[in-house]
């Protein structure tokens, strides 16, 4: 930039002065009225709303809650369901991302197509059209309990939502889980210490993966090999056991992973078009496999270009998250910006905390996300 | 065999059979087309019903279009009053007669309608809307449907466009206080969902404003969608004032350009051609996002299909009610992408003969 001359000096000067005065004005003038309105009304300012007992309940908690838990409880409740659909929203966009973005580039011209028409149909459709679509189209028109679509015989999905089995925390549960986990990073650190000294051959594959599963499943087998889940079964005219997604949940899940799946697949396909063609071929003339290029020279060239605009799709599936207050899945907008604040009259401050908390939710998404785009790009770095 | 079919399959084989995997998911997915498209057609044409007035007349197992044909004019217009719709299609034909000499690169003066599409026609759109002399005044109430739709994003765009514009001139600006407003506006409002802002409209808004003071909820909606877009035009502006190279600066100093004379003549022009997918991306994300007024209150396309959908009388026919309206967004968010894409290329013919690769 020109280095400003003095007149220009003294004119930005008065300018900032100005803005700066109105700004404080125009903030000043709405705290007064803010405050003059508020007592108008009646309404208590503070956070001491946050310890009065909440008196309503809420029908999809991941911790102890009643209707006698305090405003304090149901914003964590809100907060926590917030983050569920938002951790299985991502992870289902990212795989459906992945898997569609590859696809729109295979040889394969039915594949492309399909991939094509998916992402052109979904991408231009509102969000929150597709998540009332899910919701009172597809899963209002799911048949009773009785009648349940069944999944593989131990999910099972209805008009009350998706039954899924449950783990259940015993002994045998936790010492098989530590044995998988244990048997994992075993067979992990063997296959690549097998891949470092090049004698990474199939045998070795499938040694590492029966190390990584056989002692998990025999520990399942042997200990107490029915108390380590607990399976939905129908009882009556409604299901026992398993845990229950209700269809809030699965409708904003599907909505929302199918809708930011297919803004990733197009990241990934502009990632993967932004490798160099060379680099391709001359994978091709080392005698790599097709699957060898994509997974060892294509892919990890195009993460680079991929990770900065995933991060906002990761960012913008999270806030897209709230629609949720329209179809009454209790998330944090719906439960704290919705009827606690209705309740209170405590507008400022529910508000404000929410819109904190939405803050802070982006900032450590985009920290983590940084992170790890600066692992991916010293990797391409150290080429 | 002739030469036809031997290219066919040759094109087959090649292009669906290339290898076993290959093949496999071929007839995956042709299973999938299967499986889909027949009984969705059947539902969607063959089995529908299209005449007749009432519920009584749907009798298929297909889709009741009699529905949609029965709320038509309120998903258009809402609860606008049906001797005064004209107004509406009145304003829309005008916008088309200005818009269409601006899209067609064969029209030579295209200053005019431009003057008149950004001065003029506000007004006169806004008079037929609302009232205007001779006219009755339909409150903003009962303006509704696609109508609405389209006044929420046809605002929310001309209002964020100039104010991304500035917001991101802000962030670069030289002076801190300036720099520090935008920074800490832009940031804040990127950080939070669009239905905080518009509740932050719906319910703080009037607390904000003296007693007695109120402001009509479309005007709140309204505000809180251009102002939130506002943000997120300003990032996609200021990638575009960063792709100009310090030299175009030091040039238009060397000519003896002023501040302003730079930034109008020089920088922004530039910028702007460069962001083109980008704005029109911002606009296609506001056309959808406008569905979300209907959280506060408001009936937009989406909101006046929901509420149809859950009329007694009509229960049962959300599929089709759904499918209009995504229908309906398809199409515009369709076009627009469309549109960048064709003003994309023009752009970048007239300034660079050579071909602009997209990649590396």
């Amino acid at each position: 930039m020109r280095r400003p001359r003095s007149a220009e000096r003294l004119r930005d000067a008065a300018t900032q002065a100005v803005v700066l005065a109105g700004a404080l004005a125009l903030a000043a003038w709405f705290v007064g009225n803010t405050l003059d309105n508020l007592s108008e009304r009646g309404i208590a300012s503070g956070f001491g709303f946050l310890d009065s007992t909440a008196g309503f309940s809420i029908i999809f908690t991941l911790i102890d809650y009643s209707e006698l838990s305090t405003y304090g409880r149901a914003f964590l409740v809100g907060l926590l369901n917030t983050l569920l659909v938002s951790a299985v929203g991502i992870v289902a966009a990212t795989i459906l991302g992945v898997l569609v973005g590859v696809a729109r580039l295979s040889t394969n011209w039915l594949v492309a197509r399909l991939a094509t028409v998916y992402v052109e149909t979904f991408r231009n459709i509102p969000l929150l059209l597709q998540i009332f679509f899910w919701y009172f189209a597809v899963l209002g028109a799911m048949p009773q309990p009785r009648a349940s679509l069944s999944l593989f015989g131990v999910m099972f999905l209805n008009n009350r939502g998706l039954f899924v089995p449950k783990p259940l925390l015993t002994p045998g549960f936790w010492i098989a889980s530590a044995l998988l986990a244990a048997g994992t990073a075993a067979a992990v650190l063997l296959w690549r210490r097998a891949r470092v000294r090049g004698v990474a051959t199939r045998a070795r594959a499938i040694f590492c993966l029966a190390l990584a599963l056989i002692p998990a499943a025999a520990a399942a087998l042997i200990g107490e090999p029915v108390t380590g889940w607990s399976l939905p079964h129908l009882a009556g005219f409604s299901f026992e056991g398993g845990a229950v997604l209700i269809p809030e949940f699965v409708g904003l899940v599907l909505g929302l992973s199918l809708y930011t799946g297919a803004y990733i697949a197009e990241n990934v396909r502009s990632g993967i078009l932004a490798v160099d063609k060379g680099q391709r071929e001359s994978a091709a003339a080392l005698g790599l496999s097709r699957g060898q290029i994509l997974r060892l020279v294509i892919l990890p060239q195009a993460m680079r270009v991929i990770v900065p605009p995933l991060t906002s799709h990761y960012l913008s599936l999270t806030k897209n998250s709230s629609l949720a207050a329209a179809i009454g899945y209790p998330e944090l907008v719906s439960v704290f910006a919705g009827t606690v604040l209705n309740q209170t009259g405590q507008a400022v401050e529910v508000i404000a905390i929410t819109m904190a908390v939405y803050l802070s939710i982006s900032l450590v998404i985009a920290g983590a996300m940084n992170l790890y785009n600066r692992r991916v790009a010293r990797i391409g770095d150290e080429r | 065999m002739t030469g036809a079919t031997m290219g066919a399959l040759r094109w087959t084989r090649r292009n669906l059979f290339a290898s076993p995997l290959n093949g496999a998911l071929t007839i995956a997915c042709l299973s999938l087309i299967v499986l889909a498209v027949p009984p969705a057609l059947t539902w969607l044409v063959l089995d529908a019903n299209f005449a007749g007035t009432s519920r009584a007349d749907c009798t298929g197992d297909g889709a009741c279009w009699v529905f949609v044909k029965e709320r038509l004019g309120q998903f258009l217009y809402g609860f606008y009053p049906e001797p005064e719709r004209w107004r509406i299609d009145l304003a829309f034909a005008l916008l088309a007669l200005l818009a269409v000499p601006l899209l067609v690169p064969r029209v030579p003066n295209k200053k005019l309608p431009a003057v008149l599409l950004v001065t003029v026609y506000p007004v006169v759109a806004f008079m037929l809307f609302h009232g205007g002399p001779g006219m009755d005044v339909v409150e903003t109430a009962k303006w509704g449907g696609l109508f609405l739709t389209l006044v929420v994003a046809g605002v929310g765009i001309a209002v964020s466009f100039p104010v991304g514009i500035l917001l991101a001139l802000g962030r670069r600006s030289h002076m801190p206080v300036i720099k520090a407003l935008s920074v800490a506006f832009i940031e804040l409002v990127r950080g939070v969902p669009l239905i905080t802002v518009l509740f932050m409209a719906s319910v703080m808004l009037p607390l904000f404003l003296p007693e007695g003071v109120t402001v009509d909820k479309l005007l709140r909606a309204l505000v809180g969608v251009a102002l939130f877009y506002a943000a997120y035009m300003a990032e996609v502006v200021r990638g575009g004032l960063q792709a100009i190279p310090q030299s175009q600066y030091d040039a238009a100093a060397a000519l003896g350009f002023g501040r302003r004379q730079t930034l109008y003549l020089v920088i922004l022009p530039q910028a702007l051609r460069h962001v083109i997918p980008g704005v029109v991306g911002v606009f296609i994300a506001l056309l959808k996002d406008t569905t979300l007024v209907l959280i506060i209150g408001l009936f937009d396309l989406l909101g006046i299909v929901q509420a149809a959908v859950s009329d007694p009388q009509w229960i049962g026919y959300n599929v089709e009610g759904y499918v209009f309206a995504g229908l309906g967004f398809w199409l515009f968010c369709f076009a627009l992408s469309r549109l960048s894409q064709a003003l994309e290329r023009r752009l970048s013919h007239s300034t660079q003969p050579a071909k602009i690769t997209t990649f590396r």
